[in-house]
């Protein structure tokens, strides 16, 4: 695909902008299909990592010295970009955590504890990772609540029909996520919140899988909170993002004890901090938060539109491809979903065939991909994923044809 | 198996010998999908929950017995070249007393080019396993050594 160009993205350029794409593994180029579980990182990122620790590291907020000021200005600055980047109201709603999984345990810590009683019910899909599962089943058995299932159809799509049925008196809270990571359908979430608006049930959206591929706007949604990662959109590990209404984010009692998140301490009490500063106890990940901010402009330098052109023509060519193998089944053909194709080859484990691409130099993922009730439901213990971000080629997905059909040749 | 009277020690040095004829990886790897294919069938009554070793992507189950004072292995997998390598362990610890098997230190495997598949982040069942020999092996010492 060299010098090609989608809609005016040159994909030559973009592949040089990440400088893990430039290696071999096992002794060929490395084909990078893992996109679904993290990202490659583009220059700037790594570059706003180094400089933040190599020109001004600072502890941020209280300082009143010039390194410390630099980085708050920074810090904030990239909680005013993620504001921007989901078109929230305002920059009190964006709480930064370590990653989706936190987001959304805080949201079960706090707005859970509230807010959930004995014998109410919340309502999460069947497509769920256990991040969105477990927290709510922990919640849940903590209350003497339940947790209910919107069912999914062979096609990896939920069956919404069923969810005005799921939804009672007792039901507080749905929590869906927006994208499934291991089929890659897209849910209709702003349908799911209107119906659960009309029932006074609260929305939490799990946006791990969507924030690279999808323009995400939280007020038209009017979701009442977003949760995701930033490795997962070509930025740092280890920083995430909780959106939630001001609302019901003040109404919240706070998630950690600790320093940032207190207005006032006395030996007997203490005060709580503003939002966001409430729910942002002790020293953030500063480093990996300034550097968020370069994914963000990468993506915007050329707008999730564009990118979602590259990766759906990626996902035609390879949808179209591997439905070709002899014996392969692709699981999760949902009309609308992002760049993941979930696959299972007749007689063969989804292990030694991800070992076997591995040699090839081929990174998949396999195995359950954390939704084993999903994998149950389709009588399987888990497949093979492939899942395409920006700087994937046309080249790279006839060499996992290649790698997978050599695979077959060498396992039957 | 005439490999009865070599120690563990010898086995694995006759594994790295015949895997030392394989120059590319795709060799290996179909000698090792053989392996597993032909790997003894284990019995469906040792297929057990108590006899699984769960791993996050492939299963295996292990079964062990005591003959003539020698501990001997039988095992499955779900994937095949788990299935292989669980075919060498099997080969390298069968037929010998159990306290050299509680001792034995497993090297061929690091030799061969097949350590990554050992490795405490391949969440194959193979460590838990060749954790599991020893333990069984030590089991089997303690009862041979209460016999004497």
């Amino acid at each position: 695909m060299s010098g090609t160009k989608i809609k005016g993205l040159d994909l030559t350029t973009i592949r040089e902008e990440f400088p893990v794409l430039d290696q071999q593994v096992n002794g060929k180029p490395l084909v990078y299909f893992d996109n679904a579980a993290t990202t490659q990182k583009p220059k700037a990122v790594i570059d706003s990592l180094v400089s933040y620790y190599s020109s001004y590291n600072a502890n941020i907020h209280r300082g009143i010295h010039t390194l410390a000021e630099k980085a708050t200005a920074a810090f904030e600055s990239t909680r005013e970009a993620i504001r921007a980047f989901i078109n929230a109201s305002s920059t009190e709603e964006i709480i930064f955590t370590k990653g989706t999984t936190e987001s959304i345990n805080l949201v079960a810590a706090t707005w859970g504890k509230e807010n959930i009683q004995k014998g109410d019910e919340i309502v999460v899909s069947g497509l769920e990772h256990h991040s969105n599962m477990v927290p709510w089943q922990i919640l849940a058995t903590d209350k003497g609540a339940t947790v209910k299932i919107i069912p999914v159809n062979e096609n990896g799509e939920l069956i919404l029909g069923e969810l005005e049925n799921l939804i009672t008196s007792k039901t507080k809270l749905i929590a869906i996520n927006h994208v499934s990571n291991a089929l890659g359908t897209i849910n209709p979430i702003a349908e799911v919140i209107k119906i659960a608006h009309s029932k006074n049930v609260k929305v939490l959206i799990d946006g791990a899988q969507a924030v690279s591929h999808l323009d995400i706007d939280v007020q038209k949604l009017d979701a009442d909170f977003y949760a995701f990662s930033g490795h997962k959109m070509y930025g740092p590990t280890g920083i995430g993002i909780l959106y939630g209404k001001k609302a019901l984010l003040e109404a919240m009692p706070p998630y950690q004890g600790g320093g940032e998140m207190i207005k006032e301490v006395t030996y007997a009490t203490c005060s709580f901090n503003e939002l966001p500063y409430k729910f942002e106890a002790g020293t953030p990940n500063i480093a990996d938060a300034i550097a968020l901010k370069a994914s963000v402009d990468f993506i915007n330098r050329f707008g999730k539109p564009a990118i979602r052109e590259v990766e759906n023509q990626l996902l035609e060519y390879a949808t179209q491809k591997l439905s070709a193998i002899p014996g392969l089944t692709i699981k999760g053909t949902a009309k609308e979903k992002v760049s993941v194709i979930s696959f299972v080859i007749e007689g063969i484990h989804h292990q030694d065939l991800g070992i076997l691409l591995d040699q090839e130099g081929i990174a998949v993922r396999t195995g359950h991909h954390c939704t084993q009730p999903l994998m149950g439901h389709f009588g399987i213990t888990g497949t093979a994923r492939a899942s395409f971000a920006v700087y994937n080629t046309f080249e790279e997905i006839d060499r996992l044809e290649a790698g997978i059909k050599k695979a077959v040749k060498m396992l039957k | 198996m005439s490999t009865a009277e070599k120690t563990v020690k010898e086995i694995q040095n006759q594994i790295v010998e015949e895997f030392s004829y394989f120059d590319e990886w795709d060799e290996k790897y179909a000698y090792l999908i053989e392996l597993g294919k032909k790997l003894e069938i284990l019995d469906p009554s040792h297929k057990t929950e108590e006899k699984k070793i769960k791993g996050c992507q492939s299963q295996v189950w292990l079964n062990s017995y005591l003959k003539d004072d020698k501990i001997f292995y039988q095992a499955d997998s779900d994937a095949v070249i788990v299935k292989g390598l669980v075919s060498l362990l099997v080969r390298v610890f069968s037929g010998h007393p159990p306290a050299e098997v509680a001792q034995a230190d497993i090297n061929f495997i690091d030799e061969i080019g097949l350590k990554q598949h050992l490795s405490p982040t391949r969440s194959n069942g193979l460590v838990s396993m060749l954790k599991q020999m020893k333990l069984d092996a030590v089991a089997y010492q303690a009862l041979l050594q209460s016999k004497q």
